[in-house]
């Protein structure tokens, strides 16, 4: 139930952000180092959830058939592929290895 | 001009079935993270960012609190606010389409407004890829989230696989230059060193924190960081180039 407070509770404050933009006006918003730091904290905030996922278990770390999707995934970005099919290429790879054993 | 035979709306129609057909994958991640399908489909109805739908899905399936969900979440959403800038600059709209514009407003429909130059083309251009994302992607958030809950076990189809891929997809578009290159490894090793010593979810606001530091004293580009996930004018036959300093 908690869960859904939170859930919601990160709907309302996604909406405020959008809503700023429109309502504040753009002379006190027009600040380069504002979205600088939204830019760098995009930045930030997508590599460290790339790497709890590759390598994180808990509060531990582990070097598991993730690490194959994440090198899959690259390589199929290097290749321009289309964001679905890199989603398909990280799932293959780590089902892939565990199919070989690898874990 | 016929609607049809708008660049802006053509291009808006293109970017709204790449990016909702990839709503599949947050159905499907979505309900192995632990989440239900209502749970699901509010995200992708009422959040509609996704970054922020990805980020706070992430954060659960690794056993973050919902609090440290909502913050990478929040905290994900802060670009959007800069995009509702520059957006309502371009576009001025009034009364209630004011507050329709903020819920669509999101990488892919900036990405796809601010490339067109005719204030008309912005317009079309902005709402096509903001309302058509937004019906495809819910569509495909259900379908995702029904196919995920029929999987069985989600390792074994190497679903945290996919989420692995997911974040990669998502990052990979920023990481244009230097800068944003250092900022990724910099932070992707914050959050190593981090994991061992905090509760699951922290490591990711430790390195928005190390990233937003970065940002408060570093001179790079204003818009860095700033790409869109899918970049809307990839293909070669657009001539028109996307933001300062890029060629596309």
């Amino acid at each position: 139930m908690t869960l859904w407070l939170w859930l919601l509770l990160s709907c309302v404050l996604a909406y405020a952000w959008k809503l700023v933009g429109y309502l504040v006006p753009a002379t006190l918003l027009r600040n380069p180092r504002m979205s600088r730091i939204a830019g760098t904290m995009t930045i930030g905030l997508l590599a460290s959830l790339t790497v709890v996922n590759t390598v994180a278990s808990g509060q531990s770390l582990a070097l598991d058939a993730r690490l194959g999707a994440l090198a899959a995934a690259a390589v199929a970005l290097w290749f321009r592929a289309p964001f679905l099919v890199v989603v398909l290429a990280g799932a293959g790879a780590a089902a892939g290895l565990r199919l070989l054993g690898w874990n | 001009m016929k609607f049809t035979q708008s660049p802006a709306v053509r291009v808006g129609l293109s970017i709204s079935i790449a990016t909702g057909l990839y709503g599949v994958s947050f159905g499907a991640l979505s309900v192995t993270s632990g989440l239900d399908f209502w749970q699901t489909m509010a995200l992708s109805l009422l959040l509609f960012s996704g970054g922020s739908q990805f980020a706070f899905i992430g954060v659960v399936a690794g056993g973050g609190s919902g609090v440290a969900a909502m913050s990478a979440a929040t905290l994900l959403g802060m670009r959007n606010g800069i995009y509702g800038m520059q957006l309502n600059a371009l576009l001025q709209p009034r009364g209630w389409r004011r507050f329709a514009a903020a819920h669509v407003t999101i990488d892919e429909s900036t990405a796809t407004s601010t490339g067109q130059t005719d204030p008309a083309e912005q317009r079309r251009g902005f709402w096509t890829a903001g309302i058509g994302i937004f019906v495809l992607w819910n569509l495909f958030t259900a379908v995702g989230a029904l196919a995920g809950s029929a999987l069985g076990d989600p390792k074994q189809w190497g679903l945290d696989g996919a989420a692995v891929a997911a974040f990669l997809g998502l990052l990979w578009p920023r990481l244009k230059g230097r800068e944003p290159v250092a900022i990724a490894v910099v932070c992707a090793l914050a959050t190593v060193l981090a994991v061992p010593f905090v509760p699951a979810g922290v490591p990711i606001l430790v390195s928005a924190l190390v990233a937003a530091v970065v940002g408060w004293f570093s001179h790079g580009r204003s818009d860095e960081g700033l790409e869109p996930d899918v970049d809307p004018y990839a293909e070669p036959h657009h001539v028109v180039g996307r933001g300062p300093g890029e060629a596309s």
